[in-house]
């Protein structure tokens, strides 16, 4: 394991061999539990991780990044974190396919994390699709803290929500919305975010999930008063800041607009200060 | 066990290593320093840096590829006042070696560029992107003209007077590449950066459309390793004296050794670290070892050495 901390970016992320201490499938995804030991203490809700697959021979050469959806700690395995994983590419695929007691080179905890509130304040927790894991994680904090705590999950369709039982108990109410009705609400997760804002009073909205929604709830908030922390999703070659590939464009407080990388200014971005006009578009300085 | 002496020269610098990053693949070190001592390897090669901040160019900038990934970042940094100010301060503080890339639109850019460096202390070299393939204009891919290439490097050489060792970066999408080296040695370079990225496409089948927001990109990692090896074979063939900076694809000890055997003096990691951030020093540690296991007492006898007749075959 190394691990310098001597220019400030990712100062507690290290690189070590770790081990596959859990993999179930849940619905359309699976929940894989991997042992990282005292590194578990330094991962916070919004961290992510960068994932070597497909083996010594693969012609896989980029790592994958995933959140953090969990830590958790067991006399068993010691410290662990748990992601939950799609089995969409090649990458995902084959990390889906190991088994318990297999070895992974991952890179961990990267990336900046969700800002906790120093006071109770109201919060609503946005997930869309697979977005929603490192909610729960976050979740548990905030409530912890005394926040109030409400969420609400969406997908195009059921198969597609992930919404594990335990992660019911930390939030204060859960709805749950598919866009083709097979489960819960029929209709987008943004539809009620205006009436719960004014309703609950929220103060801070945390988001996770596809691009496109992250940008509907920022232009639902767009001159209010509620934060809007959300986590992006950009196609990263590195995560650890090195290959320039994941930037969005952001507005500074003085106005200048540069692009930063979702890998070490992100993956959770001020949602105001995120140009979504110009995200995909040549940023003129 | 005899000793190896595993150090480097690309013209009057000396490096104690031959393993660099490669310009555009490190940023400028502090990222990849949370995960090893950049005074560890030969020298950082910090991305191209231009005279004013650049946003680059539009997202998607990255594709995988079988066994490589093509990026189109288009040269993004903060420009020459911001570099020497934060990111060149703070390697010099490290102690770290320092190869700096430029890159210019005009080849009075890369002179004034040579004119901002010239004298700041604890820079080993300058290399002269006159290659990188994400610009809007093919006609400023400089290393695919031999006159514009020798304009740069000209004018790169009369600012910055003698002692600084200038390093072209030369493209492999040329007919004669051994033209092309000749030409800059010929306008004042000490020594030639092999190959930057190769220019290349992919084209979603969701959106049918090219998958890069700048449409073309520059392909990396062991897929154009074979064109690196055959580049830089050809260069010292033709230029045997002119010091190399190999680069392409190597991700191994053994892909160093390939490169190095070549004609290479110093090899450059670049893609390699994307996938893993103690490439640079696993790579190191594997090409030591085999140098050693070949017999090899110092690093210089195994540059070009596959250009020797069979009878020196170890």
């Amino acid at each position: 394991m190394v691990g310098l901390a001597m220019a400030g970016i990712n100062r507690s992320a290290a690189q070590l061999l770790a081990t596959i201490v859990g993999n179930k499938k849940v619905g359309q995804y699976h929940q894989i539990l991997i042992s990282v030991g005292e590194l578990v203490s330094q991962c916070k809700p919004g961290n992510f991780v960068a994932i070597s697959v497909g083996g010594p021979n693969s012609k896989m050469v980029l790592r994958r990044a995933f959140a953090i959806s969990r830590t958790t700690t067991s006399p068993q395995f010691g410290g662990a974190i748990e992601l939950i994983v799609a089995p969409h590419g090649n990458g995902s695929t084959w990390l889906c396919g190991l088994a318990e007691g297999e070895q992974i080179d991952i890179t961990l905890p990267l990336g900046t994390a969700f800002g906790i509130p120093t006071t109770n304040v109201n919060a609503l927790l946005v997930g869309g699709g697979y977005g929603s894991a490192p909610l729960f994680g976050l979740a548990e904090v905030l409530k912890e803290r005394g926040c109030r705590v409400d969420m609400l999950l969406g997908a195009s369709t059921a198969a597609k929500i992930y919404a594990p039982l335990e992660g019911k108990r930390s939030v204060n109410s859960l709805r749950i919305f598919t866009e083709d009705g097979s489960m819960g609400e029929t209709g987008r997760i943004t539809a009620p975010i205006p009436q719960l804002v004014s309703e609950l009073q929220i103060d801070v909205i945390y988001s996770c999930g596809p691009m496109a929604m992250l940008k509907a709830i920022s232009e639902i908030l767009s001159g209010g008063d509620v934060v809007h922390q959300c986590a992006v999703e950009e196609a990263m070659a590195c995560g650890i800041g090195i290959c320039m590939t994941c930037v969005l464009p952001v507005k500074d407080p003085s106005g200048k607009i540069s692009n930063l990388r979702s890998c070490i200014d992100g993956p959770v971005m001020d949602g105001a200060s995120i140009q979504w006009d110009l995200v995909g578009k040549t940023v003129v300085l | 066990m005899s000793q190896l002496d595993f150090s480097t020269t690309l013209g009057n610098a000396w490096f104690p290593t031959p393993i660099f990053t490669a310009s555009g693949c490190a940023s400028s070190g502090k990222e990849l320093a949370q995960f090893f001592d950049l005074r560890d390897m030969g020298a950082i090669v910090t991305k191209s840096i231009m005279s004013k901040p650049r946003a680059g160019r539009a997202t998607p900038r990255m594709a995988e590829t079988p066994s490589g990934m093509l990026n189109s970042i288009g040269l993004q940094g903060p420009g020459i006042d911001a570099f020497l100010a934060n990111d060149l301060a703070w390697l010099v503080e490290q102690k770290a070696r320092i190869i700096v890339s430029i890159a210019g639109e005009t080849a009075e850019e890369f002179a004034s560029l040579a004119r901002r460096l010239r004298g700041v202390a604890g820079i080993s070299a300058l290399e002269v992107n006159i290659s990188c393939p994400n610009v809007e204009n093919r006609g400023m891919v400089f290393a695919c003209h031999l006159e514009s290439a020798q304009n740069v490097i000209e004018g790169v050489r009369r600012t910055i007077g003698g002692d600084l060792p200038i390093i072209a970066k030369l493209s492999p999408d040329v007919t004669d590449i051994v033209s092309i080296a000749r030409g800059v040695v010929d306008a004042g370079a000490d020594g030639l950066a092999l190959i930057n990225t190769v220019l290349g496409m992919v084209i979603n089948p969701n959106t049918m459309r090219p998958h890069l927001g700048g449409r073309t990109g520059g392909l990396s990692g062991p897929a154009i390793r074979p064109i690196a090896v055959r580049a830089i074979f050809q260069v010292h063939e033709a230029l045997p004296k002119v010091p190399i900076l190999g680069m392409g694809g190597v991700s191994s000890g053994a892909d160093a050794f390939e490169l190095i055997m070549a004609g290479a003096s110093g090899v450059s990691v670049g893609t390699a670290s994307f996938g893993n951030p103690t490439a640079i020093v696993k790579i190191q540690n594997e090409l030591r070892q085999i140098l050693k296991d070949k017999g090899f007492t110092s690093l210089r006898e195994a540059i070009g050495f596959a250009h020797r007749p069979e009878s020196s075959v170890r």
